[in-house]
Protein backbone atom coordinates (compact mmCIF):
# COMPACT_ATOMS: atom_id res chain seq x y z
CA UNK A 1 0.00 0.00 0.00
CA UNK A 2 1.07 3.38 -0.78
CA UNK A 3 1.72 5.58 2.23
CA UNK A 4 -0.64 8.49 2.74
CA UNK A 5 1.09 11.60 2.75
CA UNK A 6 -1.81 13.90 5.15
CA UNK A 7 -0.50 11.61 8.45
CA UNK A 8 0.03 14.33 11.48
CA UNK A 9 1.85 13.09 13.90
CA UNK A 10 2.04 15.80 16.98
CA UNK A 11 0.22 14.95 20.06
CA UNK A 12 1.36 17.64 22.56
CA UNK A 13 -1.61 16.56 25.09
CA UNK A 14 -1.62 13.32 24.88
CA UNK A 15 -4.84 13.56 24.10
CA UNK A 16 -5.12 12.40 20.36
CA UNK A 17 -5.36 15.60 18.99
CA UNK A 18 -3.11 18.33 17.70
CA UNK A 19 -4.24 21.67 16.79
CA UNK A 20 -2.88 22.05 13.02
CA UNK A 21 -4.30 18.30 12.40
CA UNK A 22 -7.84 19.32 13.78
CA UNK A 23 -8.09 22.50 12.10
CA UNK A 24 -7.19 21.03 8.89
CA UNK A 25 -9.24 18.68 9.50
CA UNK A 26 -11.90 20.70 10.13
CA UNK A 27 -10.99 22.63 7.01
CA UNK A 28 -11.96 19.60 5.32
CA UNK A 29 -14.97 18.40 6.70
CA UNK A 30 -17.52 19.90 3.84
CA UNK A 31 -15.41 18.39 1.24
CA UNK A 32 -14.83 14.23 2.83
CA UNK A 33 -12.14 14.00 5.29
CA UNK A 34 -11.83 10.61 7.21
CA UNK A 35 -10.30 10.66 10.43
CA UNK A 36 -8.90 7.99 12.13
CA UNK A 37 -7.70 7.61 15.54
CA UNK A 38 -4.55 5.11 15.92
CA UNK A 39 -2.56 4.76 19.22
CA UNK A 40 -3.55 8.38 20.07
CA UNK A 41 -2.33 9.89 16.69
CA UNK A 42 -4.58 11.40 14.66
CA UNK A 43 -4.48 10.58 10.89
CA UNK A 44 -6.63 12.37 8.41
CA UNK A 45 -7.27 11.40 5.02
CA UNK A 46 -9.01 13.11 2.07
CA UNK A 47 -12.07 11.30 0.86
CA UNK A 48 -10.57 11.81 -2.95
CA UNK A 49 -7.96 9.74 -1.67
CA UNK A 50 -9.86 7.06 -0.29
CA UNK A 51 -8.57 4.35 -2.70
CA UNK A 52 -4.83 4.41 -1.19
CA UNK A 53 -6.56 4.04 1.88
CA UNK A 54 -5.78 -0.09 3.76
CA UNK A 55 -10.32 -1.08 3.36
CA UNK A 56 -9.95 -2.48 6.76
CA UNK A 57 -8.18 0.81 8.23
CA UNK A 58 -11.34 2.87 6.59
CA UNK A 59 -14.24 -0.07 7.75
CA UNK A 60 -12.54 -0.67 11.43
CA UNK A 61 -14.69 -3.05 13.46
CA UNK A 62 -17.87 -1.34 13.42
CA UNK A 63 -19.20 0.60 10.93
CA UNK A 64 -22.70 3.26 10.58
CA UNK A 65 -23.66 5.82 8.76
CA UNK A 66 -25.32 9.40 9.99
CA UNK A 67 -28.40 10.99 8.00
CA UNK A 68 -30.01 13.84 9.47
CA UNK A 69 -32.71 16.35 8.62
CA UNK A 70 -34.07 15.44 5.21
CA UNK A 71 -37.50 17.61 6.38
CA UNK A 72 -40.13 15.53 4.08
CA UNK A 73 -42.17 17.99 2.63
CA UNK A 74 -40.52 21.21 2.25
CA UNK A 75 -40.26 22.32 -1.08
CA UNK A 76 -38.95 25.88 -1.10
CA UNK A 77 -36.62 27.34 -3.23
CA UNK A 78 -33.47 26.46 -1.29
CA UNK A 79 -34.22 22.91 -1.81
CA UNK A 80 -37.67 22.06 -4.38
CA UNK A 81 -36.51 18.20 -4.22
CA UNK A 82 -35.80 16.81 -0.44
CA UNK A 83 -36.88 13.48 -2.14
CA UNK A 84 -34.39 13.31 -4.72
CA UNK A 85 -31.88 14.47 -2.31
CA UNK A 86 -32.61 12.02 -0.26
CA UNK A 87 -32.06 9.02 -2.67
CA UNK A 88 -28.61 10.40 -3.51
CA UNK A 89 -27.37 10.31 0.50
CA UNK A 90 -29.11 6.84 0.19
CA UNK A 91 -26.84 6.07 -3.00
CA UNK A 92 -23.92 7.41 -1.65
CA UNK A 93 -24.49 5.22 0.99
CA UNK A 94 -24.48 1.95 -0.58
CA UNK A 95 -21.66 3.57 -2.85
CA UNK A 96 -19.36 2.95 0.53
CA UNK A 97 -16.79 0.45 0.75
CA UNK A 98 -18.42 -2.64 3.30
CA UNK A 99 -21.96 -1.85 3.84
CA UNK A 100 -22.36 0.16 7.17
CA UNK A 101 -23.83 -1.86 9.87
CA UNK A 102 -26.75 0.64 10.27
CA UNK A 103 -28.52 3.83 10.15
CA UNK A 104 -28.90 6.27 12.77
CA UNK A 105 -31.44 9.00 11.74
CA UNK A 106 -30.99 12.16 13.80
CA UNK A 107 -34.34 14.08 13.06
CA UNK A 108 -36.48 16.42 11.66
CA UNK A 109 -37.16 13.49 9.60
CA UNK A 110 -40.13 15.42 8.13
CA UNK A 111 -40.71 18.70 7.68
CA UNK A 112 -44.27 19.30 9.30
CA UNK A 113 -44.82 15.76 11.20
CA UNK A 114 -47.42 14.75 8.23
CA UNK A 115 -48.25 10.99 8.09
CA UNK A 116 -47.38 11.55 4.08
CA UNK A 117 -43.82 12.91 4.86
CA UNK A 118 -42.82 10.01 7.36
CA UNK A 119 -44.23 7.59 4.75
CA UNK A 120 -41.65 8.72 1.74
CA UNK A 121 -38.85 8.72 3.92
CA UNK A 122 -39.61 5.16 5.16
CA UNK A 123 -40.33 3.95 1.51
CA UNK A 124 -36.59 5.80 0.31
CA UNK A 125 -35.01 4.17 3.38
CA UNK A 126 -35.89 0.59 2.35
CA UNK A 127 -33.31 0.90 -0.45
CA UNK A 128 -30.53 1.92 2.12
CA UNK A 129 -28.10 -1.57 2.59
CA UNK A 130 -27.82 -1.18 5.80
CA UNK A 131 -29.58 -3.89 8.34
CA UNK A 132 -31.22 -1.54 10.74
CA UNK A 133 -32.02 1.99 11.34
CA UNK A 134 -32.43 3.90 14.82
CA UNK A 135 -34.36 7.26 15.13
CA UNK A 136 -34.31 10.54 17.53
CA UNK A 137 -36.71 12.98 16.50
CA UNK A 138 -36.35 16.57 15.51
CA UNK A 139 -38.64 19.41 16.81
CA UNK A 140 -40.17 18.93 13.12
CA UNK A 141 -40.99 15.47 13.45
CA UNK A 142 -43.29 16.51 16.97
CA UNK A 143 -44.93 19.90 15.72
CA UNK A 144 -48.35 18.45 14.87
CA UNK A 145 -49.19 16.29 17.55
CA UNK A 146 -46.71 16.13 20.05
CA UNK A 147 -44.98 13.20 18.59
CA UNK A 148 -47.86 11.16 18.68
CA UNK A 149 -47.64 10.39 14.80
CA UNK A 150 -43.59 9.67 15.23
CA UNK A 151 -44.00 7.70 18.60
CA UNK A 152 -46.07 5.28 16.79
CA UNK A 153 -43.66 4.72 14.14
CA UNK A 154 -40.46 5.04 15.48
CA UNK A 155 -41.36 4.72 19.30
CA UNK A 156 -41.21 1.08 19.59
CA UNK A 157 -39.26 -0.35 23.09
CA UNK A 158 -38.22 3.75 23.90
CA UNK A 159 -38.68 5.63 26.74
CA UNK A 160 -41.19 9.10 27.47
CA UNK A 161 -40.70 10.92 23.95
CA UNK A 162 -38.36 8.28 22.11
CA UNK A 163 -35.54 7.98 23.89
CA UNK A 164 -33.45 4.66 23.84
CA UNK A 165 -30.23 2.98 24.09
CA UNK A 166 -28.89 -0.03 22.22
CA UNK A 167 -25.47 -1.98 22.21
CA UNK A 168 -23.34 -2.96 18.94
CA UNK A 169 -19.96 -4.74 18.67
CA UNK A 170 -19.69 -3.53 22.60
CA UNK A 171 -19.98 -0.26 22.03
CA UNK A 172 -23.32 1.82 23.81
CA UNK A 173 -25.47 4.24 21.68
CA UNK A 174 -28.18 6.39 23.52
CA UNK A 175 -30.24 8.07 21.57
CA UNK A 176 -31.56 11.55 23.43
CA UNK A 177 -34.64 13.88 22.73
CA UNK A 178 -34.00 17.26 23.69
CA UNK A 179 -37.01 18.56 21.29
CA UNK A 180 -40.24 18.52 23.39
CA UNK A 181 -41.67 20.72 26.03
CA UNK A 182 -39.52 23.56 25.38
CA UNK A 183 -39.67 27.11 27.26
CA UNK A 184 -40.00 30.09 25.73
CA UNK A 185 -36.52 31.49 25.51
CA UNK A 186 -35.01 28.50 25.93
CA UNK A 187 -32.80 26.21 23.92
CA UNK A 188 -33.20 22.31 23.65
CA UNK A 189 -34.08 20.41 26.72
CA UNK A 190 -33.67 17.17 27.79
CA UNK A 191 -36.17 17.04 30.82
CA UNK A 192 -35.57 15.60 34.32
CA UNK A 193 -37.00 12.41 33.64
CA UNK A 194 -34.93 11.84 30.76
CA UNK A 195 -31.41 12.66 32.20
CA UNK A 196 -32.66 10.35 35.61
CA UNK A 197 -32.91 7.71 32.84
CA UNK A 198 -29.37 8.39 30.88
CA UNK A 199 -27.88 8.50 34.72
CA UNK A 200 -29.42 5.13 35.29
CA UNK A 201 -28.85 3.85 31.66
CA UNK A 202 -24.86 4.14 32.16
CA UNK A 203 -24.52 2.95 35.55
CA UNK A 204 -24.13 -0.03 35.07
CA UNK A 205 -21.49 -0.13 31.83
CA UNK A 206 -17.75 -0.15 32.37
CA UNK A 207 -15.68 3.83 31.74
CA UNK A 208 -13.89 1.41 29.21
CA UNK A 209 -17.01 0.93 27.44
CA UNK A 210 -17.07 3.24 23.90
CA UNK A 211 -20.29 5.52 24.15
CA UNK A 212 -22.01 7.09 21.31
CA UNK A 213 -24.58 9.57 22.15
CA UNK A 214 -27.02 10.89 19.28
CA UNK A 215 -29.52 13.55 19.56
CA UNK A 216 -31.26 16.29 17.18
CA UNK A 217 -30.19 19.65 18.57
CA UNK A 218 -26.53 19.88 19.49
CA UNK A 219 -25.36 19.20 22.90
CA UNK A 220 -22.93 21.62 22.86
CA UNK A 221 -23.21 25.33 22.87
CA UNK A 222 -22.88 25.94 18.77
CA UNK A 223 -24.79 29.14 18.70
CA UNK A 224 -27.37 29.86 21.63
CA UNK A 225 -28.40 33.17 19.91
CA UNK A 226 -30.08 31.27 17.28
CA UNK A 227 -31.23 28.07 19.75
CA UNK A 228 -28.59 25.74 18.86
CA UNK A 229 -27.59 24.31 21.99
CA UNK A 230 -29.22 22.24 25.05
CA UNK A 231 -29.90 23.97 28.40
CA UNK A 232 -29.45 21.09 30.07
CA UNK A 233 -26.82 18.84 27.99
CA UNK A 234 -24.21 19.72 30.86
CA UNK A 235 -25.93 17.24 33.36
CA UNK A 236 -26.32 14.42 30.37
CA UNK A 237 -22.07 15.21 30.00
CA UNK A 238 -21.19 15.26 34.10
CA UNK A 239 -22.89 11.10 33.85
CA UNK A 240 -20.33 10.53 30.31
CA UNK A 241 -17.07 12.40 32.22
CA UNK A 242 -15.74 8.85 33.97
CA UNK A 243 -15.87 7.19 30.35
CA UNK A 244 -12.77 6.87 28.06
CA UNK A 245 -14.53 7.18 24.35
CA UNK A 246 -17.66 9.29 24.46
CA UNK A 247 -18.91 10.66 20.48
CA UNK A 248 -22.07 12.98 20.59
CA UNK A 249 -23.48 13.08 17.02
CA UNK A 250 -26.04 15.55 16.33
CA UNK A 251 -27.92 17.08 13.23
CA UNK A 252 -30.44 20.42 13.39
CA UNK A 253 -28.09 23.11 12.10
CA UNK A 254 -27.83 21.59 8.73
CA UNK A 255 -23.68 22.06 8.49
CA UNK A 256 -20.87 19.70 9.47
CA UNK A 257 -18.84 20.60 12.43
CA UNK A 258 -16.65 19.18 15.16
CA UNK A 259 -14.84 20.04 18.37
CA UNK A 260 -13.18 18.17 21.01
CA UNK A 261 -13.65 18.66 24.76
CA UNK A 262 -11.79 15.98 27.56
CA UNK A 263 -13.18 12.85 26.49
CA UNK A 264 -15.98 13.82 24.40
CA UNK A 265 -15.61 14.06 20.42
CA UNK A 266 -18.98 16.72 19.27
CA UNK A 267 -20.17 15.80 16.04
CA UNK A 268 -23.06 17.88 14.02
CA UNK A 269 -24.15 16.16 10.34
CA UNK A 270 -24.64 17.83 7.58
CA UNK A 271 -28.69 17.90 6.07
CA UNK A 272 -29.65 15.94 3.03
CA UNK A 273 -32.23 18.66 2.14
CA UNK A 274 -30.75 22.20 2.38
CA UNK A 275 -28.05 24.09 3.85
CA UNK A 276 -28.29 26.50 6.60
CA UNK A 277 -25.58 30.08 7.45
CA UNK A 278 -23.35 29.16 9.98
CA UNK A 279 -23.46 30.80 13.40
CA UNK A 280 -24.08 34.82 12.84
CA UNK A 281 -23.43 34.49 9.14
CA UNK A 282 -27.14 35.66 8.39
CA UNK A 283 -30.12 37.37 10.08
CA UNK A 284 -31.58 34.15 10.72
CA UNK A 285 -31.20 30.44 11.04
CA UNK A 286 -33.26 29.98 7.94
CA UNK A 287 -32.80 27.51 4.52
CA UNK A 288 -29.69 29.21 2.65
CA UNK A 289 -30.22 29.39 -0.70
CA UNK A 290 -27.71 28.44 -2.92
CA UNK A 291 -27.18 27.98 -6.79
CA UNK A 292 -29.04 24.76 -8.24
CA UNK A 293 -25.47 23.49 -9.28
CA UNK A 294 -23.41 23.79 -5.75
CA UNK A 295 -26.95 22.69 -3.52
CA UNK A 296 -25.33 18.47 -3.32
CA UNK A 297 -22.31 20.53 -2.20
CA UNK A 298 -23.26 21.45 1.03
CA UNK A 299 -25.75 18.06 1.79
CA UNK A 300 -24.51 15.07 3.20
CA UNK A 301 -24.10 12.06 4.82
CA UNK A 302 -21.66 11.21 8.00
CA UNK A 303 -20.08 7.62 8.31
CA UNK A 304 -18.16 6.59 11.22
CA UNK A 305 -16.12 3.40 11.88
CA UNK A 306 -14.96 2.13 15.16
CA UNK A 307 -11.91 0.55 15.90
CA UNK A 308 -10.77 -0.86 19.34
CA UNK A 309 -8.07 0.43 21.30
CA UNK A 310 -8.40 3.68 19.70
CA UNK A 311 -9.98 7.03 21.26
CA UNK A 312 -11.84 8.26 19.40
CA UNK A 313 -14.30 7.10 16.28
CA UNK A 314 -13.72 8.02 13.34
CA UNK A 315 -16.15 10.25 11.82
CA UNK A 316 -16.33 11.21 7.75
CA UNK A 317 -18.59 13.60 5.84
CA UNK A 318 -19.52 13.52 2.59
CA UNK A 319 -21.22 15.31 0.12
CA UNK A 320 -23.82 14.08 -2.02
CA UNK A 321 -21.99 16.31 -5.34
CA UNK B 1 -91.95 1.25 39.62
CA UNK B 2 -88.49 1.26 38.10
CA UNK B 3 -90.12 1.85 34.76
CA UNK B 4 -91.98 5.05 36.17
CA UNK B 5 -88.49 6.20 37.89
CA UNK B 6 -86.36 5.89 34.81
CA UNK B 7 -88.91 7.92 32.71
CA UNK B 8 -88.92 10.81 35.32
CA UNK B 9 -85.10 11.09 35.07
CA UNK B 10 -85.14 11.48 31.38
CA UNK B 11 -88.00 13.80 32.45
CA UNK B 12 -85.61 16.12 34.33
CA UNK B 13 -82.25 15.80 32.13
CA UNK B 14 -84.32 17.16 28.86
CA UNK B 15 -86.08 20.30 31.29
CA UNK B 16 -82.08 20.57 32.12
CA UNK B 17 -80.84 20.63 28.82
CA UNK B 18 -83.29 23.01 27.11
CA UNK B 19 -82.74 25.14 30.07
CA UNK B 20 -79.45 25.27 29.74
CA UNK B 21 -80.02 25.91 25.67
CA UNK B 22 -82.21 28.60 26.62
CA UNK B 23 -79.41 30.28 28.86
CA UNK B 24 -76.72 30.39 26.13
CA UNK B 25 -79.20 31.45 23.01
CA UNK B 26 -79.99 34.72 25.60
CA UNK B 27 -76.12 35.16 26.14
CA UNK B 28 -75.64 35.44 22.18
CA UNK B 29 -78.49 37.53 21.58
CA UNK B 30 -77.16 39.95 24.25
CA UNK B 31 -73.89 40.33 23.11
CA UNK B 32 -74.34 43.84 20.77
CA UNK B 33 -73.63 43.52 16.66
CA UNK B 34 -70.34 45.80 16.14
CA UNK B 35 -70.76 47.65 13.11
CA UNK B 36 -68.83 47.09 10.02
CA UNK B 37 -66.27 49.57 10.44
CA UNK B 38 -65.70 48.94 14.53
CA UNK B 39 -64.96 45.02 13.52
CA UNK B 40 -62.31 46.09 10.79
CA UNK B 41 -60.72 48.17 13.55
CA UNK B 42 -60.39 45.57 16.16
CA UNK B 43 -58.51 43.19 13.95
CA UNK B 44 -54.83 43.26 13.59
CA UNK B 45 -51.54 41.08 12.20
CA UNK B 46 -48.49 40.16 13.32
CA UNK B 47 -46.14 38.86 10.87
CA UNK B 48 -43.55 35.89 11.56
CA UNK B 49 -40.54 35.69 9.54
CA UNK B 50 -36.76 35.21 9.44
CA UNK B 51 -37.45 33.50 12.78
CA UNK B 52 -39.02 36.47 14.50
CA UNK B 53 -42.59 38.12 15.20
CA UNK B 54 -43.23 41.66 14.24
CA UNK B 55 -44.17 43.77 15.82
CA UNK B 56 -42.43 42.35 19.11
CA UNK B 57 -44.90 43.66 21.52
CA UNK B 58 -48.01 44.49 20.23
CA UNK B 59 -50.52 46.93 22.11
CA UNK B 60 -53.91 46.64 21.03
CA UNK B 61 -57.89 47.55 22.79
CA UNK B 62 -59.49 44.23 24.36
CA UNK B 63 -62.26 42.86 21.95
CA UNK B 64 -59.18 42.70 19.58
CA UNK B 65 -58.62 39.77 16.95
CA UNK B 66 -54.94 39.33 16.24
CA UNK B 67 -53.85 37.33 13.03
CA UNK B 68 -50.54 35.84 12.69
CA UNK B 69 -49.30 34.94 9.35
CA UNK B 70 -46.02 33.04 8.61
CA UNK B 71 -44.39 34.78 5.89
CA UNK B 72 -41.03 32.70 6.66
CA UNK B 73 -40.27 29.42 4.76
CA UNK B 74 -39.86 26.73 7.73
CA UNK B 75 -43.38 26.59 9.85
CA UNK B 76 -43.50 28.32 13.13
CA UNK B 77 -46.26 28.20 16.28
CA UNK B 78 -47.78 30.89 18.37
CA UNK B 79 -47.60 29.45 22.00
CA UNK B 80 -48.86 31.07 25.05
CA UNK B 81 -46.39 31.12 27.57
CA UNK B 82 -49.64 30.63 29.95
CA UNK B 83 -51.13 27.82 27.58
CA UNK B 84 -53.89 31.05 27.10
CA UNK B 85 -53.29 29.96 22.89
CA UNK B 86 -51.80 27.66 20.86
CA UNK B 87 -51.89 26.91 17.80
CA UNK B 88 -50.53 24.02 15.48
CA UNK B 89 -47.14 24.28 13.01
CA UNK B 90 -48.48 26.98 10.98
CA UNK B 91 -46.51 26.77 7.29
CA UNK B 92 -45.74 29.27 4.87
CA UNK B 93 -48.55 31.37 4.21
CA UNK B 94 -50.57 29.93 7.13
CA UNK B 95 -52.51 31.85 9.77
CA UNK B 96 -53.60 31.84 13.01
CA UNK B 97 -55.84 34.39 14.73
CA UNK B 98 -57.06 34.77 18.89
CA UNK B 99 -59.01 37.76 20.09
CA UNK B 100 -57.86 38.99 23.36
CA UNK B 101 -61.07 39.73 25.33
CA UNK B 102 -59.72 40.74 28.68
CA UNK B 103 -56.58 43.28 29.62
CA UNK B 104 -53.00 42.29 30.53
CA UNK B 105 -49.86 41.10 29.03
CA UNK B 106 -50.28 37.44 27.15
CA UNK B 107 -46.26 36.73 26.50
CA UNK B 108 -45.72 33.97 23.81
CA UNK B 109 -43.55 32.07 21.84
CA UNK B 110 -42.46 29.50 19.08
CA UNK B 111 -42.38 26.32 20.55
CA UNK B 112 -40.34 24.89 17.56
CA UNK B 113 -38.39 27.80 17.76
CA UNK B 114 -38.29 28.53 21.72
CA UNK B 115 -35.70 31.64 21.04
CA UNK B 116 -38.44 33.91 19.25
CA UNK B 117 -40.22 35.40 21.83
CA UNK B 118 -42.90 38.55 21.82
CA UNK B 119 -45.78 39.68 23.64
CA UNK B 120 -49.38 41.08 23.42
CA UNK B 121 -50.43 43.77 25.35
CA UNK B 122 -54.13 44.13 25.94
CA UNK B 123 -55.35 47.13 27.41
Amino acid sequence: MKKVEDEIKFDHNGDGIDRRGFLKCMAWAGTGTLCVMNGGVMKSFSLSRLGELDPAAAKGELSFVQISDSHMGFNKPANPDVIGTLKAAIEKINALPGNPEFLLHTGDITHLSKPEEFDNVQQILKDAKVKEAFYVPGEHDVAIDEGKEYLERYGKGSQGAGWHSFDKNGVHFVGLVNVVNLKAGGLGTLGHEQLEWLEDDLRAKKSSTPIVVFAHIPLWSVYPEWGWGTEDSAQALSYLKRFGSVTVLNGHIHQTMQKVEGNVTFHTAASTAFPQPAPGKADSPGPMKVPAEQLRSVLGVTSVNFMRGQKALAVVDSNLA
Amino acid sequence: MKRTQRIAGIGILLAGGFVLFGGLREHVQAAPPLPQQMQHEMATEVKIDNFSFSPATLEIKAGTKVTWKNADDIPHTVVSNDKIFKSKALDTDEKFSFTFDKPGTYPYFCSLHPKMTAKVVVQ
